[in-house]
């Protein structure tokens, strides 16, 4: 019985090139395109290899054709220069006034190169471009210094972007030299001090037990107020700088400005707000549901409306914020609010378990949400998050509707000089904001992906 | 275990139960919402002493432990630990949970983190040593539980049976006075479960306070030189080990020994 099913190999199978599906170009378009409309074997089966043919040829006749049409908008068709310095006929048909056929239908190129420094930089006069493009060039550098993996000390070149780098922008930018007054940077003085010293000595236990629990509150009212007297002190100098108006900011150089600092500073609100929400503390748990709901509850028009309009009739007379602050304050603190509840979904997937562990090893509150939670919530919801950046970025257009000139609104403001009215006007600059977005939004799409499969490498 | 004659009389003397109070349970109860948990606990473990902790699921012997380092409140009565009573004084808290060490049923190493960061983050943070002696203590532990070599693996790479062993040194490493073990070998395989029970017992030797909830009755008769048993929120019965599993006193602990045994 045994030697019925005894068997042993004589000849072994030597390696055989792979069939021409699975690799090589056929094997990607086997894989990529047909391998999903090459079944016949059943009726259902030919049905849907047919559609998705008939899918597929429409699909490629209606992307080709509008990505023909672009390249001929953008490329063939479009006039390049002005050699003449015709300005508006320049992209004129012959009815129009100008020399191109009556079907001529392309980007007048020449009219976004004239408008090149307004949409950089916006309305900064020439003589003090330098300024801004020391930001420029800075912001560059720096980001692209941290993003560099091989970068000795990146994590020190991250500090000072984001605490040395903003405060030398804002004083390049402003000009500093404000007229702030003595009594307020008196009193930041002093309050100070008083803040320090009771800190100080409630934490050497001078005023008993009760208020030692508060010395680390005192500690931290006096640095802040430490860090605030340095700005006031900064900006009250003069630099030798002409001042230039907030509202002269304009174009990719405002759009930046207010998508960075949206983007830096509601990361770490909407953490705090997120550890506030899921808090023991009743008042805190409170508290930040209710921010968190208020904000998302509203539209940002709504806000930006408010900063520019309310505000202003709400501040005593005399007191008066900058009008960009104003808005950008709104923006920051809208996508915290979202922020907030993309960290929380983080914080919500973290297992009981690592919590306690966390703590029965003796790590403090803080100590375990920074080294435990928090790295393990923001990686799980890194999409959420770049989601929230990507939709703030493209929010900062909404500017231009209370009169604050970033790149779409430079775009529309451009389109309206009479020297250049022609009717590819519009569609040029819409190509080339479009662009601007594009590149940005799908930077930070491919870099956060980057980052996630790199982060899920180190973890496996 | 085989263990030579030697070694089994130098461990014993290692092994033996001291004075000292550590921890001090007097009339402790507990609820979760309605349900009375734990009623009127009383306890007292000293220095070096080996606690078995048994009894059917559902009996709080879990809450128990983790009433010990504060994972769970106490409503009333009172737990001293190394002589310091718990209350709502974080300050306090942290510092006992530093000194008493916790191992879970499931683990809870820190995913992102290393086998050896997870064994210097405590160390480094808490303790605040410098990196480079926390590295080596982290190590001399990750060598007595006998996976030096995965120190540089992250926990999903381990298996269970080193991830549990990762997780006691990881509680080593704050050289604790008292180690808590929660069912640290019911998410185990058969093989693993030796493993682990071959480091506790090791522990055991050298002089370890340890409060082990597990059904492993073999470590129970071999390690403890107390059992107690458990049930609704009560400790029924409590004896030496050898008292326990052939004299058992009260009807619940037969009953739960036969069930037991007769598997």
């Amino acid at each position: 019985m045994e030697t019925k099913y005894s068997f042993v190999r004589k000849d072994l199978v030597s390696e055989q090139p792979p069939p021409l599906t699975q690799v090589g170009i056929t094997g990607w378009l086997w894989r990529n395109l047909f391998s999903s409309m090459s079944n016949f074997t059943t009726v259902t089966s030919s049905v849907q290899s047919i559609l998705m043919i008939i899918l597929t040829i429409w699909l490629l006749y209606f992307c080709g054709g509008q990505l023909i049409s672009i390249i001929d908008f953008a490329i063939i068709s479009a006039v390049w220069s002005d050699p003449d310095g015709l300005k508006r006929e320049v992209c004129a048909t012959v009815k129009q006034g100008g020399d191109l056929p009556a079907d001529w239908y392309g980007a007048c190129w020449p009219f976004i190169f004239a408008k090149k420094k307004f949409l950089i930089y916006g309305r900064i006069p020439n003589e003090e471009l330098w300024r801004a493009n020391l930001v420029y060039a800075g912001l560059f550098v720096g980001m692209g210094y941290i993003i560099w993996e091989k970068g000795q000390g990146r994590k020190w070149v991250g500090l000072g972007m984001l605490t040395l780098f903003p405060v030398i922008s804002l004083i390049l930018l402003t000009g500093a030299n404000f007229d702030i007054s003595f009594n307020l940077i008196l009193w930041t003085g002093i309050l100070l001090i008083v803040s320090y010293l009771v800190g100080y000595f409630s934490s050497r236990n001078y005023f008993g037990e009760i208020f030692e629990q508060f010395s680390i509150l005192f500690n931290f009212l006096a640095l802040i107020l430490f860090l605030f007297l340095a700005l006031l002190i900064l900006f009250s100098i003069d630099y030798g700088l002409a001042p230039i108006d907030t509202l002269d900011w304009g174009g990719l150089l405002l759009t930046l400005l207010i998508a960075i600092t949206g983007i830096v500073a509601s990361l770490p609100i909407g953490i705090v707000l997120a550890l506030g929400r899921r808090s023991n503390m009743p008042i805190a748990r409170v508290l930040c549901t209710m921010f968190i709901e208020f904000w998302r509850g509203i539209p940002l028009i709504t806000v930006l409306f408010a900063a520019s309009v309310l505000i202003p009739l709400f501040l005593p007379s005399g007191a008066n914020v900058d009008k960009l602050l104003r808005a950008v304050i709104g923006i920051i603190l809208f996508s915290s609010a979202y922020m907030a509840e993309v960290v929380r979904g983080g914080l919500q997937a973290i297992p009981r378990g690592q919590y306690e562990s966390a703590s029965a090893v003796g790590l403090s509150y803080s100590q375990s949400m920074r080294f435990i939670i928090l790295p393990q919530a923001l990686t799980h919801v890194l999409p959420g998050i770049v989601n929230t950046f990507i939709g703030l970025f493209k929010d900062t257009t909404l500017v231009s509707i209370i009169g604050i000139f970033e790149v779409m609104g430079i775009f529309r403001a451009a389109s309206q000089d009479a020297n250049w009215g022609s009717h590819v006007q519009h569609a040029t600059s819409y190509l080339v904001a479009a662009t601007a977005f594009f590149i940005f939004c799908f930077g930070m799409s491919r870099y956060s992906i980057y980052i996630e499969n790199k982060l899920s490498r180190d973890n496996k | 275990m085989s263990a030579s004659p030697a070694k089994n009389t130098k461990t014993q003397s290692k092994m033996m139960v001291t004075d000292e109070v550590v921890i001090e349970i007097s009339n402790m109860n507990k609820w979760f919402g309605h349900f009375h948990v734990l009623r009127d606990i009383d306890l007292i473990v000293n220095k070096g002493e080996r606690i078995v902790i048994c009894g059917p699921s559902g009996s709080g012997k879990s809450t128990l432990i983790r009433c010990i380092n504060r994972l769970e409140e106490h409503q009333k009565g009172i737990i001293k630990v190394d002589g310091v009573e718990l209350n709502d004084d974080v300050k306090k808290i942290d510092k006992i949970r530093s000194e008493v060490g916790m191992v879970f049923q499931s683990f809870n190493l820190f995913p992102h983190l290393t086998a050896l960061e997870n064994c210097t983050l405590a160390p480094v943070w808490v303790r605040k040593l410098p990196k480079k002696d926390a590295d080596e203590i982290a190590m001399k532990y990750l060598e007595i539980v006998k996976i030096p070599e995965q120190a540089l693996k992250y926990p999903g790479q381990l298996s269970g049976g080193q991830q549990q062993r990762v997780a006691i040194a990881r509680a080593l490493c704050m050289e604790p006075k008292i180690m808590l073990f929660d069912e640290p070998t019911s998410a185990l395989d058969p093989e693993m479960i030796k493993e682990v029970l071959d480091t506790m017992i090791e522990l055991a030797e050298d002089g370890m306070t340890m409060i082990v909830v597990t059904h492993e009755m073999g470590f129970a008769s071999k390690v403890a030189n107390r059992v107690i048993f458990m049930d609704e929120g009560q400790i029924i019965e409590q004896n030496s080990p050898k008292e326990f599993f052939n004299n058992p006193k009260s009807d619940r602990t037969k009953l739960f020994l036969s069930q037991i045994i007769d598997h």
